[in-house]
């Protein structure tokens, strides 16, 4: 029986390929195997489903069990967030060429490289660098690939990272950079979520490798004492890494800015849908010093010229020194498959936002996020933390003296058609019964209002039934 | 067409291919300031009540001064741009792309890409409530279940986001697991040449010394007795794939994971190259304690330019509970995810992994069932062998290693001998072949093969297309002997010609942004540089 995905199934077919390789079956190409190692009964695996309509059937009516931000009016965030999607970003991922390739040639896949090679130069306007990376699996990755090449450049062993960082990055950081460094965890203000300055200049050493902060940060915290963070830390020969969100940068400074060495995130908001955490994409940038680009584990692609005047080619810079395809366990960390379908992306939705759309949606985030927080800090029995400081796309709201735990709340939220924030109980240190919400530009004032009078209505019905 | 036409005693002619050439500018080359791609926000929003609230006192130190000088295009100028490029990029849904061995480059069904864009998946938060995500728990649990029985392990963890990154989560799983018991000295991985280098490469990320056996020069397999030698008392994992990149199956596989047991060692199996072995042997039978499937090479995700991929990494019993968490857990009909695994090794990647990739390797494997998926190793292993046979005559060609038996799903093989006849290179041979509209890929570093080129040819390729590749390397060895000028100046008929290697690696030219070469062209660093052909 003939299958659609393999044309050479057919037996005729099979027969004369044997018969011109000289086989008598296809047993005998399997000869080195021994008898001990093969099985000695078939696969015990789920029926085949034989038709394609039959199968598209099967696998959505198992998917009908998930409920989207289109069923559902998404507050969730957290480093992944509901983000308009610009329809050209699609139809450009989309595409055959783009989704099937894999790792041609600077000459077949020119046009891959050179949509990757524009990723990177969109990228390094938004973040003012000169070398941004072909991007690792998320930021995740990036963050910890940013500890371990700052570790390398200085030669030391004590690394200085916010607490208030992502409990899943945290952890992530943790295993990959343990053999190489101590991870300091810098205390935080349980209010505002900023690092306790005094704690850092304290800790400022020469065995300081440097100091890791998120801007905006993990709790959509603004940091703004940036200039006094990075004078700290290089005074004391150390380094500045910065992991931002890139959907902030048309407002906020790019960190390069105000001091960062080297600047990471995730390129999720840009254009990308959230695929239940399948759209992260984490990327790394620096200055173009070689001390730097030296330490990249990742791929760069540099802009040449090739021998026909006025033609633009491509190709990697410092492959065989650098990377592990070059030179296994001796090149920096490890290179594989990473996100670049992500990177196109990422680079369409900047060429379509332009330098002014850029600004409009980081001041859209910014206000909606401003409203928001007033307008539930107004809620009887809920507090907003932080409430007089800057924030962008998230905020953390303490449900501690409401009456209901927030795992309540969002199970209540649930029922009203809306995905409440990240419950950070017992996952973030000092934030029992707070949930962190995110807004963005697909949050309108009416959304905004509806999670609002929402809140209220759920309170005061768990008020009422407690007394 | 008759059978006799299908089976390729009558071959086509050469394809007369020319590549898309478009000559395309870089984006910002395009720039015209005051068009406008998107308009993400409605007119006005942006100054809608909070957006100044905090611009004009808490932010000013931090506010952004100047715009990103990012181009400014009209959205079909920008799509245009974008499409020309994927114009000038050879994807798998093209060419014959049996070219690139190890990667197992295959079809990938377009109604899978349907299902993983319809909102119930591209629309779903990762940190979604548990009984908010049933589908997608559901999926990740019988997927969970058939790679069970396709490896033997005992349980599946979807985390890792490529093949390098379940490799990196082996190595932290062997890391706690000998801390566990109390052997943080254990701290050396066995691996072997021919192993992907992403397994002496993360293994060593995490602190592990790297033992890399060399092979037989006569059977290109690990030598029993390099590896008697290479454990201690501080072994801590053997890293191996096998049939390794040679296509060549291991026999003695299972001495290789006893001596490593019986040592104090885990046994960790890269199934990079597990698409001859589907339905044929397991990871289980031949000892090892933990294995790993690339979603994208053998489950038939699309390769996306280089991701998002997907690791599936199975463990035996004893190394659940060192899985990163959470655990998809079934509970009273419905599955929940759990955290509380104080021997995990905790976050190795955000959130529950690729789970699109996922869904699409679960759709894939239940179009075929089991005898399906032992149909695509029989037909990949049969296709690899059809092209061996053919190549295997070609003048200048060398198989090393077990020169006339048959391999499994891949081959390395060496243009050496035509290279000392013609002085065609590999690298030679991969440009001329983009000329046919084909990629052909050498090997990883280090070249111990000399002048390598591997292909893997999958189950995706019909007889008459594996027969018009090895037509197009046919030619390109007669071009060698008798007009080899036009193989050295390949590619004619790309997108591009030869690029001037001499910028990559040196920092005064070297441009991995636009700006970056903007800065050095006006600084005059290009002055002085004349088109070298590499």
């Amino acid at each position: 029986m003939s299958h659609p995905y393999i044309p050479n199934s057919h037996p005729a077919i099979q027969r004369k390929m044997l018969e011109t390789i000289g086989a008598h079956s296809i047993e005998d190409l399997y000869g080195a195997i021994p008898d001990s190692l093969r099985p000695k009964r078939p696969m015990n695996l789920p029926e085949r489903i034989t038709s394609e309509q039959a199968l598209r059937r099967h696998v959505e009516s198992i998917l009908e069990n998930n409920l989207s931000s289109r069923d559902l009016l998404c507050f969730k965030g957290a480093g992944c967030a509901p983000h308009y999607v610009p329809a050209v970003c699609d139809e450009v991922n989309q595409r055959s060429e783009f989704l099937t390739a894999y790792a041609g040639e600077p000459y077949e896949d020119h046009g891959r490289f050179q949509a990757l090679f524009e990723y990177a130069s969109l990228m390094g306007e938004l973040l003012d660098l000169d070398v941004v990376g072909i991007p690792t699996f998320d930021w995740n990755q990036a963050a910890s690939t940013c500890l371990r090449m700052a570790q390398r450049i200085t030669g030391r062993n004590r690394m200085l990272v916010s607490e208030t960082v992502s409990p899943e990055r945290m952890s992530t950081m943790h295993n990959y950079c343990r053999s190489k460094m101590e991870i300091v965890a810098v205390p935080c203000d349980q209010e505002t979520g900023l690092m306790d300055i005094d704690f850092i200049r304290s800790n400022a050493s020469e065995s300081t490798i440097g100091l890791y902060f998120e801007n905006p940060g993990f709790l959509g915290n603004i940091e703004t004492r940036t200039k006094e963070l990075a004078d700290i830390i290089h005074d004391a020969g150390g380094l500045i890494l910065v992991g931002t969100d890139p959907i902030s940068l048309g407002v906020l400074q790019p960190p390069v800015q105000y001091g960062a060495d080297i600047t990471c995130g995730d390129l999720q908001p840009l254009g990308i849908h959230m695929q239940q955490g399948g759209g992260q994409s984490g990327f790394i940038a620096t200055k173009d010093e070689e001390r730097f680009v030296e330490q990249y584990p990742s791929r760069l692609f540099s802009v040449t010229t090739t021998s026909v005047p006025g033609e633009w080619g491509f190709g990697d810079v410092l492959y065989d020194e650098r990377t592990s395809f070059g030179a296994r366990e001796k090149g920096n960390e490890f290179v594989g498959t990473g996100t670049a379908l992500w990177a196109i992306t990422a680079g369409v939705y900047l060429s379509l936002m332009g330098p002014k759309g850029m600004r409009q949606i980081g001041r859209v985030i910014l206000g909606r996020n401003a409203y928001a927080m007033n307008k539930i800090a107004s809620i009887s029995g809920l507090s907003v933390r932080a409430l007089d400081h800057p924030h962008f796309k998230e905020f953390v709201v303490d449900f501690s003296n409401s009456g209901m735990s927030a795992a309540e709340v969002n199970n209540k939220l649930l029922e009203r058609e809306i995905m409440g924030g990240y419950d950070l109980s017992s996952r973030l240190s000092g934030y029992d019964q707070c949930l962190l919400f995110c807004i963005t530009e697909i949050h309108s004032i009416e959304d905004i209002d509806n999670l609002s009078d929402s809140l209220t209505s759920i309170l005061s019905n768990a008020t009422t039934q407690s007394k | 067409m008759t059978m006799k036409e299908a089976s390729g005693t009558k071959r086509s002619s050469i394809r007369d291919f020319h590549q898309a050439r478009w000559n395309e500018p870089i984006i910002f080359e395009l720039n015209q300031p005051g068009e406008v791609g998107i308009e993400v926000v409605q007119s006005g929003e942006a100054e809608e009540p909070g957006s100044s609230l905090w611009e004009d006192i808490a932010l000013s130190s931090i506010l952004r001064q100047d715009p990103p000088a990012l181009p400014e295009l009209g959205q079909m100028q920008i799509l245009k741009h974008y499409l020309r490029l994927s114009q000038e990029t050879l994807g798998a849904d093209f060419n014959v792309d049996v070219g690139q061995g190890t990667c197992t480059v295959k079809y990938s069904p377009k109604v899978n890409e349907e299902l993983v864009r319809s909102h119930k998946v591209a629309g779903v938060h990762p940190l979604q409530e548990a009984e908010t995500i049933q589908g997608t728990l559901t999926i990740l649990h019988k997927t969970d279940l058939i790679f069970r029985e396709i490896s033997g392990m005992d349980g599946f963890c979807f985390q890792p986001r490529s093949g390098t990154h379940a490799i990196l989560a082996m190595a932290s799983i062997v890391r706690a697991y000998h801390e566990d018991q109390g052997n943080p000295e254990r701290n050396e991985v066995i691996t072997t040449m021919f192993s992907h280098p992403s397994d002496a490469a993360a293994a060593h990320t995490l602190g592990f010394k790297i033992i890399s056996l060399p092979q037989d020069p006569s059977t290109g397999l690990p030598r029993i007795e390099d590896l008697e030698n290479a454990l201690s008392d501080r072994t801590a994992a053997l890293f191996i794939t096998n049939p390794e990149d040679t296509g060549i199956f291991n026999p003695d596989i299972v001495k290789f994971t006893e001596l490593t047991q019986n040592n104090g060692g885990l046994c960790c199996y890269d199934q990079a190259n597990a698409n001859g072995l589907l339905g044929i042997t397991r990871a289980r039978e031949a000892g090892f304690d933990m294995c790993f499937f690339n979603l994208h090479k053998t489950f038939s995700i699309p390769h996306a330019c280089g991701g998002p991929a997907s690791g599936a990494l199975g463990v035996v019993d004893k190394l659940v509970p060192y899985f990163p968490i959470p655990h998809v857990v079934e509970r009273d009909g419905g599955f929940t995810l759990e955290e509380d695994f104080p021997k995990s090794i905790g976050k190795i990647g955000s959130y529950l992994g690729v789970v699109p990739a996922v869904i699409r390797a679960y759709a894939w494997i239940m179009s075929l069932g089991a005898e399906g998926l032992k149909q695509v190793s029989q037909t990949a292993v049969l296709n690899n062998n059809y092209l061996l046979h053919h190549i295997r005559q070609m003048k200048g060609m060398d198989i090393p290693y077990s020169k006339d038996g048959f391999r499994i799903e891949q081959v390395r093989y060496s243009w050496q001998k035509l290279f000392e006849d013609t002085g065609i290179s590999t690298e030679d041979i991969v440009n001329r072949m983009c000329d046919h509209g084909m990629h052909m890929w050498s090997s990883h570093h280090p070249f111990i093969v000399p002048n390598p080129m591997t292909l893997e040819p999958t189950e995706s390729y019909s007889i008459a297309e594996l027969d018009e590749y090895i037509q197009a390397l046919e030619s390109i060895v007669e071009e060698a002997y008798n007009n080899p000028e036009i193989v050295k100046t390949a590619p004619h008929k790309s997108c591009i010609h030869q690029v001037d290697h001499s910028w990559l690696d040196d920092p005064r030219k070297w441009a991995i942004t636009w700006r970056a070469y903007v800065k050095k062209r006006d600084s005059g660093a290009y002055l002085e540089s004349s088109v070298s052909i590499n």
